[in-house]
């Protein structure tokens, strides 16, 4: 007697009975494994039945079978009972939700600095593309310095535009944006001084750093707009954006620096040894060797904390600036378009314009952050 | 660090300015002067603008007669109260919100978390929607929606409406009925301590019967009709009964229940739903962290499902979940001053906002302010230290 | 389906002696799995007889351990039956339980519990699922540790052990619920070399004791030592068996040479 068994010919390849494929497979593994499963599905396409018809008829215009005004359309027609969203309501005040009080003639300088951001940031987003050095100095130091003095007006004949007349939209990018570029190199200063071992550079530096991610980032502006004056010399003025712009850097740089001490920390002891040993100063050390490395590992790590100092700006509309949730709260009582949605059209409109930007920067994190785990592999 | 001990075993000649650590002194000595410097030209300058405007300094001023009113409070106030108790209230106003959005969003992230980690494609996928629509949406926004858009919107006290259970919400906002307990109430809660002291000792017997005998006992189940059950024979023994102080549309408003006003409602309502969608990030994370291997290893051993979670899984996620829960925690606690947009008397609102304005002491509100903060971040801080140093897995 | 009958491999047990019912351990009749609309396991028949000791061998994706994996319903067949010390299985969870219970199994990343002691790892099966008493299953747990020799690791945590001793205490994790049948998926090879060869000692001396055994592993050394039978699996499915002798000196399949010519250089 034997054991042995050799197949002859090979068994092909099948495709998996009906009941575990296809969308009925599908259905029976997703939808209704279990009796628990099957009666949070019913629940559940109940709920869809119940809450989708009256959300979709708020939001789409009655060209698409929905309650809603669309653009163009009166504010007669907002008032009527049962309209949805007044989206005629949103084109009247457009303008003023992107640029605020700016002057309408001028309006062709922040799209011009919305153009040139757009042109440098995809670049430098884009990882396959060359040339990220001259584009980051490009975009970190000449696009802030040329956006302003062409937003601030007075010089080259420029007309001069007071930041008391900025607003909208225009004004959070700017302050996110002008908050991650100044927090980028003094978040990477203090994560050094928190890992460095001289003793007093290293207290300040946690000092520093906890203090501000104690606090509220709301006492922190309400410090900025009401003490920095005091603190200035009798006689100079701050301007109140600046005011906000210098408490929103504080607050966003102590956060980089915990994320940038992150990468710091994660990196091999190695890469500090090889440094040490090739000669270079602390200096270079760190400039050529250690932060290159950690910065690209915290990239996603940055993003995320940008989309966060991006929603936080909408908090500077409680020291009084226009920025884009300002604006649409101040339009909400325009009596011109007064009518029972006007308010939830522009938190609509506004949360729809916030949310745009947050979750397509943190699908940009999670990319990276695929990227760099494949590219840490190999 | 390592690098700088490389360093020293340079040759002996090296110059006065290359030594290390001769190099590090100097540095600190510079920036310690910088420091210094910064803070004495801030100081000087303060005293300069303080001077000019007439003001003084110190914190006499907590002692003085406050002269306005605080819609909600949890201790009597009135405007013949100190500026002292003003801070006090919002403090507590702070402290009764945080509590509250910490309760509420705990649950609402943990059900959410799990959701998105279920094998049901349309729960989960209810989970990711509010996830991501949620946390990608600015706080402060919300809060606006929920308290123009919603509670603002609701109709006049005289149409109020009416929800079951003799609750009314309408534009002044929530009115729920009040229990008002009787005298004898006490020997009520007296049964509730006692049967919280039985359900104790059952878990403890139960505990010490599974390891001599080997043999379960349905703990929650049976602590669950203990604890009813001696709390309803104290309650008809004692001869309590509570009344209930209804809620009732007079002329004007509403007499009598409980109000809660709707900015408290509007910030409780935005701070839930908003944490509630990074914690059940954290939870799925925690979830996630404990490998596949280690279900397996429980269903191998032919461990229960019921089991498998509680003797394996969740002990191991929760260790992950918990420091970022805490932090969550802290985030809620520091969101809560965006009631100041609404509003609500939180702490921002009344101290840095009324109490800044009527006293005009700029420098000793904030800094009190940033210490209440700073006070929760250390607090939370060590707390996270103690839990991980307690938990910490043991490596080699 | 079946084009290729097995019935003249199976029917027999391993003395020839003719078959009954309860020496049979596991029977796997005709099983078909799928992930997805990829047909991973293709038409496998196997019976493992009581006190066998079977190694499966294979390139990797050949789909050996998700062969095993069945067997405790890791994974799910789609057609087919498995039956398993008479119980078969199906999408009752009291049946997979009733298997479970009486089918340890042994990971390649040992998978014990980090969060407990070594001694409390080996416990709570026992105590949780058998219903023994703390004390007795803190004996047993003693007693089995000896036995794979660590008894002196007890108080520590998985994360203290090295991967060997952690291997050797995930066997005694299963041996503490006294299986009928032990299954061990691929448990050296996320071993250093030099840890492998405890670990064999252990599974080596449960074979001697008569343990029903289904082992997917490379140490060929160790399945020509304890093997009553080498199973090779490629594309999912049961390419060649036979006795250890007869199949690494005499392989028939010509991916079975070739498998052979590349393990053993």
């Amino acid at each position: 007697m034997s054991i042995a068994f050799v197949r002859t010919d090979m068994a092909p390849s099948q495709s998996p009975p009906t009941r575990s494929s296809g969308l009925v497979g599908w259905a029976r593994k997703n939808l209704f494994a279990t009796p628990v499963d099957t009666i949070f599905t019913i629940i559940g396409v109940l709920f869809l039945i119940w809450a989708v018809p009256p959300i979709y008829g708020f939001i789409f215009p009655t060209s698409l079978g929905g309650n809603a005004v669309a653009p163009g359309g009166t504010v007669e027609q907002c008032r009527v009972e049962n309209a949805g969203a007044c989206w005629a309501y949103i084109a009247a005040r457009f303008n003023f939700f992107i640029y605020g009080f700016y002057p309408i003639s001028e309006y062709w300088r922040p799209n011009i600095v919305f153009a040139m951001g757009a042109v440098l940031i995809v670049p430098l987003l884009w990882p396959a593309i060359p040339y990220k050095g001259i584009n980051a100095l490009l975009f970190f130091v000449v696009f802030p310095v040329v956006s302003f003095y062409l937003l601030n007006g007075g010089v080259f004949g420029l007309k001069p535009v007071p930041t008391e007349q900025w607003g909208g939209l225009m004004v959070t990018l700017i302050i996110s944006l002008v908050g991650i570029i100044c927090s980028i190199p003094i978040g990477i200063l203090l994560a050094l001084g928190r890992q460095s071992d001289l003793p007093i550079i290293k207290t300040l530096c946690v000092m520093f750093i906890e203090l501000w991610r104690a606090v509220p980032l709301i006492t922190v502006l309400f410090m900025a707009s009401i003490m920095l004056p005091l603190f200035m010399p009798q006689g100079m003025t701050v301007d109140k954006l600046l005011r906000a712009l210098v408490g929103v850097t504080l607050f966003a740089s102590a956060y980089l620096a915990e994320v940038v001490r992150g990468g710091l920390q994660a990196l091999p002891r190695g890469q500090y040894e090889a440094g040490a040993s090739l000669g270079l100063s602390y200096w270079k050390r760190m400039f050529f060797i250690i932060l290159p490395q950690a910065l690209k590992h915290v990239i996603p790590g940055i993003v995320n904390n940008f989309i966060s100092l991006f929603k936080d700006t909408s908090l500077v509309s409680i020291v009084g600036i226009f920025d884009l949730l300002n604006t649409v709260q101040a339009a909400s009582s325009d009596i011109d378009w007064a009518s029972p949605t006007q308010a939830v059209t522009g938190y609509l409109f506004a949360a729809f314009v916030f949310w745009i930007f947050c979750f397509a920067m943190s699908r940009y994190s999670l990319f990276m952050e695929r990227r760099l785990n494949t590219g840490h592999k190999r | 660090m390592a690098v700088q001990g490389n360093l020293r075993t340079a040759p002996p000649r090296t110059s006065f300015f290359n030594d290390p650590v001769v190099r590090g002194i100097i540095y600190q000595v510079v920036v310690a002067a910088i420091v210094i410097g910064f803070f004495a030209w801030i100081i000087v300058n303060t005293a300069q603008n303080l001077a000019a405007q007439n003001k003084s300094t110190g914190f006499d001023f907590l002692f003085r007669t406050a002269g306005f009113n605080i819609s909600f409070t949890l201790i009597p106030f009135d405007r013949s109260s100190y500026y002292w108790e003003a801070f006090l209230v919002g403090l507590l106003n702070t402290l009764l919100v945080a509590v509250i959005g910490i309760f509420f969003a705990t649950i609402l992230g943990f059900v959410l978390g799990i959701a998105r980690l279920s094998s049901n494609w349309l729960i989960s996928r209810f989970a990711t929607v509010y996830v991501e629509t949620i946390r990608n949406i600015p706080l402060l926004l919300q809060l606006f929606f929920w308290y123009f858009a919603v509670l603002k919107a609701m109709p006049a006290v005289r149409d109020s409406i009416s929800l079951p259970m003799g609750i009314y919400i309408n534009q002044r906002g929530l009115f729920v009925p009040k229990p008002v307990p009787d005298d004898q109430f006490v020997w009520v809660y007296a049964a509730v301590v006692l049967a919280l002291v039985l359900c104790f000792a059952l878990s403890r017997w139960a505990k010490r019967r599974l390891e001599t005998t080997g043999k379960r006992f349905p703990v929650l189940l049976s602590s669950i009709g203990l604890f009813l059950v001696v709390v309803a024979v104290g309650f008809v023994l004692s001869g309590a009964s509570v009344s209930f102080d209804m809620p009732e549309l007079q002329r004007f408003n509403f007499r009598g229940g409980l109000e809660l006003p709707p900015e408290f409602v509007a910030l409780v309502f935005g701070l839930t739903i908003y944490t509630a969608a990074f914690i059940a990030e954290n939870v799925r994370g925690g979830i996630q962290a404990v490998s596949h291997g280690q279900t397996e290893a429980a269903q191998s051993l032919g461990l229960k499902e019921g089991d498998r979670l509680r003797l394996v899984i969740v002990p191991q996620a929760m260790r992950v979940i918990i420091p970022p829960l805490t932090s969550q925690y802290l985030n809620l606690t520091k969101n809560s001053s965006l009631g100041a947009a609404i509003g609500y008397p939180e702490l921002v609102n009344v101290f840095t906002g009324t109490t800044l304005n009527q006293t005009g002491k700029a420098i000793e509100v904030i800094a009190m302010t940033m210490a209440v903060y700073l006070t929760f971040s250390l607090l939370t801080s060590a707390f996270m230290n103690w839990y991980n140093g307690r938990v910490a897995l043991v490596e080699r | 389906m079946n084009q290729v009958s097995q019935t003249e491999s199976t029917s027999a047990a391993p003395g020839g002696m003719t078959v009954s019912d309860t020496d049979v351990a596991i029977d796997v009749v005709g099983m078909h799995k799928w992930y997805g609309d990829f047909h991973v396991l293709r038409d496998i028949d196997l019976r493992v007889m009581r006190g066998e000791r079977i190694v499966i061998a294979g390139p990797s994706g050949s789909g050996k351990s998700t062969l095993i994996r069945c067997i405790n319903r890791l994974e799910e067949h789609q057609q087919g039956q498995i039956i398993v010390n008479g119980t078969e299985l199906t999408n009752d969870l009291k049946r997979i339980d009733e298997v479970r219970r009486e089918v340890g199994m042994v990971f390649q990343h040992f998978n014990l519990f980090p969060h407990l002691t070594i001694l409390q790892n080996l416990t709570l099966a026992p105590i949780w699922v058998r219903g023994v008493p703390k004390a007795e299953a803190e004996d047993m747990a003693m007693h089995y540790l000896e036995r794979v020799k660590i008894p002196e690791q007890a108080m520590k945590f998985p994360g203290q052990l090295s991967g060997g001793q952690q291997q050797r205490v995930a066997i005694a994790r299963s041996l503490c619920m006294q299986p009928k049948i032990m299954l061990f998926d691929e448990p050296t090879s996320a071993l250093d070399p030099e840890m492998v060869k405890e670990v064999l000692e252990v599974m080596i001396s449960l074979a001697q004791e008569g343990m029903t055994m289904i082992c997917v592993t490379h140490e060929m050394g160790f399945a020509r030592q304890v093997a009553n039978r080498v199973i090779f699996m490629d594309q999912g499915q049961i390419i060649e068996q036979n006795e250890p002798e007869a199949f690494f000196s005499n392989p028939q399949h010509e991916r079975t040479k070739l498998f052979l010519s590349q393990i053993l250089h």
